[in-house]
């Protein structure tokens, strides 16, 4: 079953897409005064890069993803994806929120389906929600309804409705924040292993600097509001990583210093 | 030889204490449909014991069909276990059909026996079948009006409602006019507009259509618009995202969303409209159960009230019941509904 989900995805390579973040801040309107959330962050992603975002609770991460997705536009910066500028939604860049916000309404299959439906190929192209299914293994609760799924299958569906798409940059923002931390390792996992077999460009926002340092190639660590690049930390270890790997763990430590916790550790 | 006589005593015992018990079960089990049979004997009883007190021609047939009653609850509690699903219902029903036949016993004496309530304005239950089976074609005319205008009237509010409520929970500039406008008229009650509705419709119909209408529209029209107002702004983010344009995001994001919403409003509507049908049909409209209730008033005709009452609260609760199976059909994702 996976090996025939696997060569349904090799019949539609979605190689990464190239990502742009130039000079962008943006802030908003409080009770009329401004609250600077992003100053001056330019980040440059290479196609196929998985890049996790890391920085303090409320410092701006999310509002950088919203940017990034083209549900807000920066009040200064531009955005630009395979170097067209990103002025609006697009299916080629599919965000996967904290909670899954699965429709109520739909069953799994029709959850998966939405973006296809939303842009008019569902008619010919229904295979690739069954793909998508088999993809996160969720093929025999095609029918069930999301107040039937546990939080980690539901975040899984949420997935498997971002991969349809095929996305050249899946932007993920906390996916597996609010997930037991068994669920959590075994998705971490499950992320890794997608990634490496579709090839997409993938951004994480985490505040968790060991499940940044176990998937991504590249660690950016934010700084208070109004967040500005304070460190982009390579991290270069082949897959599947160890948690215990002291290389990660030096890593972790000098991540938790740049945040203020060393402390802690 | 006594320790033989000790053994018969105890073997002879143990049937005996098991089956006073089996019977104590069963009368647990089936007490209810036993007395239900004993009701609705009292109650043939009570038809055919005494002489009536009028002129009625139904009592010697409604106290056979009592009987009749009473030998099927019997039958149906003694073969239950072979009837299946039908004996299932009827012991379950058994309690409401004691209460029904102890009802309509006292009823019949307290009526049509004794006249312990002033006739004409109580009638017995023999009067009210008498409706049933001798001025049928009238009543079935009136049901069919009542039908025709609620539910023309029903689906124009409902439709119009659900469009305005929509519109106005999507579009501001729809809001900024249509908002105020319905803050004013909304809660005006549908039958303060009767006197106006009459003279400038051309027709007593077309005013009750109206009126229904607007009684059905304005809580359908609410409630849709706070349903389709108060949908999750991740929704929308999540289908935008999913390149989902503004006519998907009102068409399966709004209002799939707010379909929960709309129902408590069409429910709300339904109530209000029946109010507006009955009093539009006494005062204008020369047919239907409330045109019914007003003519058999003027005749004094009191047994022909209640039956007309009768059937006027079957086809309300038949209206509901229908509208919530819909609903459940719809919303079957939905856990937790209200019961009906």
């Amino acid at each position: 079953m996976v090996t025939a989900a696997l060569a349904e995805i090799a019949t539609h390579p979605a190689a990464g897409a190239a990502l742009d973040i130039e000079q962008v801040s943006h802030a908003f309107d409080i009770d009329g005064t401004e609250l600077p959330v992003l100053s001056d962050v330019s980040i440059s992603v290479e196609p196929g890069e998985f890049v996790a975002l890391l920085g303090p609770s409320g410092c701006g991460k999310s509002t950088l993803l919203r940017l990034v997705a083209g549900l807000d536009k920066p009040r200064a910066g531009r955005l630009r994806e395979d170097e067209s500028r990103i002025r609006s939604p697009h299916p080629s860049r599919v965000v996967v929120f904290q909670d899954p916000t699965l429709f109520p309404w739909r069953s799994v299959w029709d959850n998966v389906a939405l973006g296809l439906e939303a842009q008019g190929i569902l008619k010919s192209q229904r295979h690739r929600v069954d793909a998508a299914l088999d993809l996160v293994g969720l093929s025999s609760f095609r029918k069930a309804y999301p107040h039937q799924l546990s939080g980690g299958m539901a975040q899984r569906v949420a997935l498997a409705r971002a991969l349809v798409n095929d996305p050249k940059i899946l932007i993920l923002d906390e996916p597996l924040g609010k997930l037991d931390s068994l669920t959590r390792i075994t998705m971490q996992a499950e992320l890794v292993s997608l990634w490496q077999r579709k090839g997409f460009t993938t951004l994480l926002v985490t505040h968790d600097a060991e499940e940044a340092l176990v998937l991504a190639n590249r660690v950016i660590v934010f700084s208070d509001r109004p967040a500005r690049v304070k460190a982009d930390i390579r991290v270069d270890r082949p897959y599947p990583r160890h948690r215990g790997d002291p290389y990660l763990a030096d890593l972790r430590r000098q991540i938790l210093g740049l945040l203020g916790l060393d402390a802690t550790w | 030889m006594s320790t033989y006589s000790l053994s018969d005593g105890l073997a002879s015992g143990a049937p005996r204490t098991s089956r006073v018990p089996l019977l104590a079960t069963w009368l647990r089990e089936s007490g209810a449909g036993v007395l239900a049979s004993v009701a609705w004997i009292a109650f043939g009883l009570s038809c055919l014991w005494w002489a009536d007190v009028g002129d009625w021609s139904r009592t010697h047939s409604l106290g056979i069909a009592a009987f009749v009653i009473a030998a099927i609850a019997l039958f149906g509690t003694v073969g239950v276990d072979y009837l299946g699903a039908a004996g299932q219902a009827l012991h379950k029903r058994a309690p409401w059909l004691v209460a029904l036949g102890a009802f309509l016993t006292v009823w019949e004496v307290a009526t049509a026996k004794f006249a312990w309530l002033p006739l004409p304005f109580f009638p017995p239950p023999q009067a009210i079948i008498e409706v049933y089976t001798d001025d049928l074609p009238k009543l079935l005319d009136s049901v069919f009006a009542s039908v025709k205008l609620q539910l023309g009237g029903y689906l124009i509010g409902a439709t119009v409602g659900f469009l305005t409520g929509v519109s106005i929970g999507w579009s501001r500039a729809v809001g900024y006019w249509v908002h105020p406008v319905l803050r004013f008229i909304g809660p005006l009650p549908a039958t303060a507009w009767l006197p106006i509705a009459f003279f400038t419709f051309p027709s007593s119909w077309s005013a009750s259509t109206f009126l229904i209408a607007l009684a059905t529209g304005f809580p359908v029209t609410v409630l849709t618009w706070s349903g389709v107002a108060s949908v999750s702004n991740a929704y929308y983010d999540v289908a935008r995202t999913l390149g989902a344009r503004p006519s998907f995001l009102v068409l399966k994001v709004a209002i799939p969303a707010a379909l929960p919403h709309v129902f408590v409003g069409l429910f709300m509507g339904l109530g209000s409209s029946f109010a507006v049908l009955v009093v539009a049909e006494m005062i204008g409209v020369k047919a239907g159960l409330g045109w019914y209730l007003q003519w058999a008033q003027g005749w004094a005709a009191y047994a022909n009230m209640y039956a007309a009452l009768i059937v006027m609260s079957l086809l309300c609760s038949g209206a509901i019941t229908l509208l919530f199976s819909i609903r459940d059909r719809l919303l079957v994702w939905q856990k937790g509904t209200v019961k009906w």
